[in-house]
């Protein structure tokens, strides 16, 4: 269902004023810093916090219209998966699952049914019967993401939901999330809030970027967070991002070039896939210089524009082979003076295979 | 201050050894008196006379049931003089052999009956305590005043039924005054220290339990002549003056 | 170096208990411990600290609830009030329930008029005193128990689709379990060894209001060894009752 939501909401010094749209099953990203509005504008489409002004409608319902209409939490037909997994201590894992069917009044054993169909969906089947103190905090997520799918909610809030998690627990999740966020035919729509770039990457149709309650920069996912049109996207955002094809540890481009790097779990081969680095990973050389040393990605290009970054120069590129096409990298003032770097000069990048992530990547 | 703090600490935990050590300074000489505590205003009197007479002596006055007392007592609490409200207590320290020469009846207390001023409810007798319209309350059984009562019940023949059993005569009297009870037992000198928030219906049977109230000097007493002294001007003019006006009777 | 204090306090608690223990008259502990009175008042002890436990229970969860959910400013206040129990002496709690259930208190004089209900000298009135001062005990350590955990649990119910009744039901109150069984248990362990609120408000009959600290005392006047027996029989309780529950409740686990 289609989400639609204007909120405006003041608590103190903070104020928050945004407009989302959601399409019928596509993911939203909401991408900003530590105290821009995320959580609350989460917390207002899950009905947990009364805006100010506001309406959201999801499908043909409307949520909130202020200031007479406010529906419940329980009545909205939201999931909310949160940074923690927030499982109930004192329920079995089948339990958990089972608690939304349940609270809409299915008998005990058809939730419990439903519970085990969407424990075998996230492969947790065999955790069914513990407590959730025996699980570990990758384990736990997966369990949370099956219970806010069991109440099959037409809104799906994801709030930092691979935050709390080890790096080896958090690419699973993530792959577990692209598998059922992107499953064919669902109608859901889905909010996803996030400070990693890279989530959105991997899990989201469309970004707002949010800054102190305002949205600054919105579009589709890979061309906000690969050419961000503000200062502020680009340091919160701002990677290199490459297209292709998954093969081996690398991305094939349309072109013909490989990029080498470290493919995540969810990666297969001979899929869309999407190669990451940070402009700071980029070096830069004389046209002429073959890099030595460790195995690396080098591609030639020629300087586009010269930016100060703060206490960097972000150069970008223009027309070189395929893949060196906008590229963005970050140079020392004294580099560029060393290299006479202006636009125009020919160079060559270079960039660490173990400086590259490889995603999956979905069409579109 | 350093050497102040152990030493309070100490006292703390030992109390009753402090008591005594205070009162051997020369000149000052301190005698503890145990006193049952029905005996407070007629005792805080005698006290008064006695420090007139004996200079330098400070009496120290430690009310409480004699029951308590007695215990205290055995328990070789620092004590010169015993006075005890019934023979039952003052003959446990007799039997641990805590008492010099034999212990004296130096007063007797009766039972009466306290009411609500105006007596509103029309009593009249300790038969009247029968009647089922009325909340009495006595002392517990375990208390003189409580056996005193047992023994009028039965040369009477009248048996209550109260619907507390107080643990002293204070907590009987204070449910009287607090209107919970419509009548309690307790002594006529209690009566008489209650002032005008209670009133005596005297009853003749009360003759039956006459409460004796013995006074020994003691065996272990720190200062044993100053004790005997006590003890003599309890037992003489004086005391029987004092006692008499709270309304204890004469043995 | 926290050895020495710990030390003391272990002694303070546990010396006195031993000193008990010196005094006891082993020979004659059958005898004390099973006649008539004493079987009446342990009687008494354990139906009426049940009976307060369970009121507790009744009205403290509601109350820590609503003291650690609400947001007003009164609540503070309340909060204060709440714990009154704790600090006044327990004598002059017994008096302040006089006032207010007495013959002469205002709702006591109502019950006593309009109903023919009098409260004082009646073992309710035993149960009632000792619903007031356990009372804090249970609402001190659920509200703490609440506070700690938040309400996060609450609100990923509520998105699950769970009414407030539901989520109050299935996650609010299996969640303070834990604290539900140490709060329960030391109101348990406080209405058992009651002693001044009761004799002041109900008094003192046996097989009615004589309860076993009641008893403890009446035959400290008479018969010292009774007495300590009694006292001694009244730790035993209190001990199994906090052993049997220790595991469970007074670590605060599930």
């Amino acid at each position: 269902m289609t989400l639609r939501a204007e909120l405006e909401l003041s608590r103190g010094s903070f104020s928050l004023s945004v407009t989302v749209d959601v399409p019928e099953g596509t993911v939203l990203a909401v991408l900003g810093p530590n105290g821009s509005g995320k959580s609350t504008l989460l917390g207002c489409l899950a009905g947990l916090l009364v805006p100010d002004d506001g309406v959201v409608t999801l499908g043909e319902r409307t949520l909130t219209r202020s200031p007479r209409l406010q529906v419940q939490p329980h009545d909205r037909g939201v999931g909310l998966l949160a940074q923690d997994a927030l499982l109930f201590p004192h329920l079995s894992v089948v339990d958990n699952v089972a608690f939304a069917p349940r609270s809409r009044g299915a008998s005990r054993a058809e939730s419990r049914a439903a519970a085990r169909r969407w424990l075998s969906e996230v492969d947790a089947a065999e955790l069914a019967d513990r407590k959730p103190a025996q699980l570990s905090g990758g384990q736990a997520q997966r369990v949370a993401v099956a219970r806010a799918l069991a109440g099959e909610p037409d809104l799906l809030l994801l709030d930092e939901p691979l935050a709390a998690l080890d790096v080896d627990a958090a690419p699973a999740i993530r792959g577990l999330l692209r598998r059922v966020l992107r499953s064919p035919g669902n109608r859901r729509s889905t909010v996803l809030v996030t400070h990693d770039p890279l989530d959105a990457l991997a899990l989201a149709d469309h970004v707002v970027v949010l800054d102190g309650g305002r949205v600054v920069e919105r579009g589709a996912t890979r061309e906000v967070l690969s050419a961000p049109r503000t200062p502020f996207t680009a340091r919160i955002a701002g990677l290199n991002l490459v297209a292709g094809t998954a093969e081996g540890q690398g991305v094939r481009t349309a072109d013909g070039g490989l990029i080498s790097g470290i493919p995540s779990p969810d990666v297969v081969a001979g899929e869309p896939a999407v190669a990451v680095f940070a402009p700071g990973s980029v070096a830069v050389y004389p046209a002429e210089d073959t890099p030595a040393g460790s195995p690396r990605n080098t591609v030639a290009a020629a300087v586009g524009t010269l930016e100060p970054h703060g206490p960097v120069v972000r150069l970008r590129t223009v027309d070189g082979d395929g893949w060196a096409e906008g590229l963005s990298a970050d140079v020392t003032p004294a580099a560029v003076a060393e290299l006479a770097l202006e636009p125009g000069t020919p160079i060559r990048l270079a960039v660490k295979a173990t400086a590259v992530a490889i995603h999956p990547a979905f069409g579109k | 201050m350093r050497k102040l703090l152990p030493s309070a600490l100490a006292c703390l935990l030992l109390a009753s050894a402090c008591g005594t050590s205070s009162g051997e300074g020369d000149g000052n000489r301190t005698l503890n008196v145990f006193a049952a505590a029905s005996l407070s205003e007629a005792f805080g009197a005698l006290e008064k006379r006695f420090e007139a007479q004996h200079e330098g002596v400070d009496v120290r006055l430690n009310l409480a049931g004699s029951s308590q007392l007695a215990s205290q007592i055995n328990e070789g609490a620092p004590a010169d003089v015993f006075a005890s409200a019934n023979e039952k207590n003052m003959d446990k320290v007799v039997d641990a052999g805590g008492v010099d020469g034999r212990p004296e009846t130096f007063a007797t207390n009766e039972l009466t009956i306290a009411v609500a001023p105006g007596n509103p409810k029309g009593i009249e007798g300790f038969a009247d305590l029968a009647r089922e319209d009325l909340t009495v309350v006595v002392c517990a059984a375990q208390v003189p005043c409580g056996s005193a009562t047992e023994e009028v019940e039965q040369a009477t023949g009248v048996t209550l039924a109260p619907a507390s059993e107080e643990q002293d005569v204070k907590a009987v009297l204070n449910k009287v005054r607090l209107g919970e009870a419509d009548a309690g037992l307790v002594y006529v000198t209690d009566v008489t220290s209650a002032g005008d928030k209670v009133e005596s219906v005297e009853f003749p049977e009360s003759e039956q339990a006459v409460n004796d109230y013995p006074i020994a000097a003691l065996s272990a007493a720190g200062e044993p002549e100053l004790a005997r002294q006590f003890r003599d001007l309890v037992l003489g003019e004086a005391g029987r003056e004092e006692l008499a006006r709270v309304g204890f009777g004469t043995p | 170096m926290l050895w020495i204090p710990a030390g003391l306090a272990l002694a303070l608690v546990v010396l006195p208990v031993v000193g008990l223990l010196a005094r006891t008259d082993y020979a004659r502990l059958p005898e004390l411990l099973t006649s008539s009175a004493s079987l009446n008042a342990l009687r008494l002890s354990l139906v009426t600290a049940v009976l307060s436990t369970v009121l507790c229970v009744l009205l403290g969860v509601p109350l820590a609830v609503v003291l650690a959910r609400s947001r007003s400013r009164g609540v503070r206040v309340l909060r204060a009030v709440v714990l009154l129990p704790l600090v006044l002496p327990p004598v002059v709690g017994g008096l302040a329930l006089l006032f207010l259930l007495g013959r002469n208190g205002f709702l006591g004089y109502l019950l006593d008029v309009t109903a023919g209900v009098r409260i004082p000298f009646t073992t309710t009135a035993v149960v009632i005193a000792q619903t007031f001062v356990a009372m804090p005990f249970l609402v001190v350590s659920l509200e703490g128990a609440l506070r700690g955990a938040g309400d996060r649990y609450e609100r990923v119910a509520a998105t699950l689709g769970a009414r407030p009744w539901t989520v109050f039901r299935r996650v609010t109150v299996p969640l303070l379990l834990p604290a539900l069984g140490s709060g329960a248990v030391l109101s348990f362990a406080r209405a058992l060894g009651e002693f001044g609120a009761t004799i002041t408000f109900a008094g003192s009959l046996e097989g009615v209001t004589r309860t076993l600290p009641l008893e403890v005392y009446n035959q400290a006047e008479a018969d010292v060894d009774s007495a300590v027996a009694l006292a001694l029989l009244l730790v035993v309780v209190a001990v199994v009752v906090i052993a049997v529950a220790r595991p469970r409740a007074l670590e605060g686990r599930p």
